[in-house]
């Protein structure tokens, strides 16, 4: 079987492996005790938070581990929401974030605060004009926006908009998700989001920074975790896990380079061997690993089957292959076909005999669904 | 964000053909659209009743893709759509 859904989770890194075992039988204690095995797993959840910070261009004690990259999220969006409340309970967000982003703003908007939704272009990038204009309402508390988008992968205006939000006085929440580990997390940000399993860290790891001077409030119940920000007993060892992986994909950044030239070669390939296809998202300014299409006239459910047979595990944001009945809301936003899509994300160590093996089957696959459908070409 | 939306840069046209793809899940909608527009004379409108919240965004996407005209999309009473189309060629 051929794994292409790195945007949804990256295999575990061996060193992660290997750092989570040892950890396990090390790092098990409590590190908000005093006696020597809880010294050591203190020390051990330090020394990790250390080098994600480094790696994330963060200060130590700005970052929190929470318990996913969607934990980090919610708490990122309400606790800074909650926090500057007397300023305002205005929200400003991009059309195209992650669901966890958008539930949180749902939740803020029912709690009566104010949401606006900035759109997107055909590409899913927003524009930084219009973003910055929608910061500068008065009585914006927070704005977010992602470093890539999760499911076409294009990449958002960071820099732009992080200067606007200075600028208008409004914190900035990042969501690094499908880029933190692949590459440099852009400055600007007063609030940061990432998930470890993207970067092949174990499940279980999330991590919440927030910028020395930004007003922050957990919206839960008091915890002396996690510097308040994050409830709950650390689970020390995926954390160490999570930063022995982020230290190893730092390491081997030529092999994003890499990844981006074979999604080069799928996004080429498939415009050329496929009738009546669009292929989605920036061609350029985008994240290494992710390429969407979209084939007319076929159902995505049945695309996926066949490539599942085929031996390729892949994704899709076509309504009929989610457990939603509305397509994703990505490519609505987007204006662009919502049927028929798959979403291929490379993950490490990807081989060109696999992607040409999937460039070599697909067309056919394609066709013949159609022809099941009754589509003449 | 409101999902209406409707363009209305001509004067309205009546359509030459209905298509009722209600209860129909994409891409059936567009596979008949894609059938039956050849039947309709140049630059008359195809409209294609469909309640699948995939058609709302694909139709369109498909006029784009195809160089037909995307005319309006107006919301019927009982859910669902009614998305003009214009053969262009």
């Amino acid at each position: 079987m051929v794994y292409f859904d790195a945007a949804s989770t990256e295999p575990l890194r061996p060193q992660a492996r290997e750092a989570l075992l040892e950890a396990l039988d090390a790092g098990w204690a409590d590190p908000a005790r005093l006696y020597g095995s809880a010294r050591r797993a203190r020390l051990s959840l330090e020394q990790a938070r250390a080098e994600v910070a480094e790696e994330l261009g963060a200060r130590p004690d700005e970052i929190s581990f929470t318990t996913s990259g969607t934990q980090a999220v919610h708490l990122g969006v309400l606790g800074t929401l909650h926090g500057r409340r007397r300023t305002g309970r205005h929200l400003v967000v991009g059309a195209v974030e992650h669901s966890s982003v958008l539930h949180a703003a749902g939740l803020h908007e029912r709690a009566g605060g104010s949401v606006e939704t900035v759109g997107v272009s055909r590409t899913g990038a927003v524009l930084a004009e219009v973003f910055a204009a929608a910061v500068a309402a008065p009585g914006t508390a927070l704005a977010c926006l992602q470093t890539a988008n999760h499911e076409v992968g294009t990449l958002q205006p960071i820099t732009e908009v992080a200067a606007a939000c200075r600028e208008a006085g409004v914190p900035l929440l990042v969501d690094a998700a499908q880029t933190a580990g692949r590459l440099p997390v852009p400055g600007g940000w007063s609030v940061l989001a990432a998930s470890a399993h993207k970067w092949g860290g174990p499940a279980g790891v999330g991590v919440l920074a927030v910028r020395k001077g930004t007003r922050f409030r957990s919206p839960l119940p008091e915890d002396e975790r996690e510097g308040r920000r994050v409830p709950g007993f650390e689970n020390v060892p995926a954390i160490v896990a999570a930063a022995a992986a982020l230290r190893a994909s730092a390491a081997e950044r030529d092999e994003q380079a890499r990844l981006s030239k074979l999604v080069e070669r799928i996004r080429d390939t498939v415009a050329r061997t496929i009738p009546d296809v669009e292929v989605i998202g920036d061609p350029a300014a985008r994240a290494p690993h992710i390429v969407t299409f979209s084939c007319l006239y076929v159902e995505g459910e049945a695309l996926l089957g066949e490539l599942d047979k085929a031996g390729f595990s892949v994704s899709s944001g076509s309504s009929c292959t989610a457990s939603t009945l509305r397509p994703s809301h990505v490519l609505e936003a987007m204006g662009v076909l919502t049927h028929g899509n798959v979403r291929v994300s490379l993950p490490r160590g990807t081989s060109v005999t696999d992607v040409d093996r999937f460039l070599a089957v697909l067309p056919d696959i394609v066709r013949r669904i159609r022809l099941e459908a009754g589509v003449s070409s | 964000m409101s999902r209406w939306q409707a363009k209305q840069e001509e004067a309205p046209q009546a359509p030459a053909l209905t298509i009722d793809a209600l209860g129909k899940k994409c891409p059936i909608p567009i596979i008949w659209l894609a059938e039956q527009i050849n039947q309709v004379p140049m630059n008359s409108v195809v409209s294609v009743l469909a309640d699948d919240p995939a058609a709302f965004t694909d139709i369109p996407a498909w006029c784009r893709l195809k160089s037909h005209k995307h005319v309006a999309t107006f919301e019927l009473p009982e859910g669902g759509w009614a998305i003009h189309v214009r053969r262009n060629y």
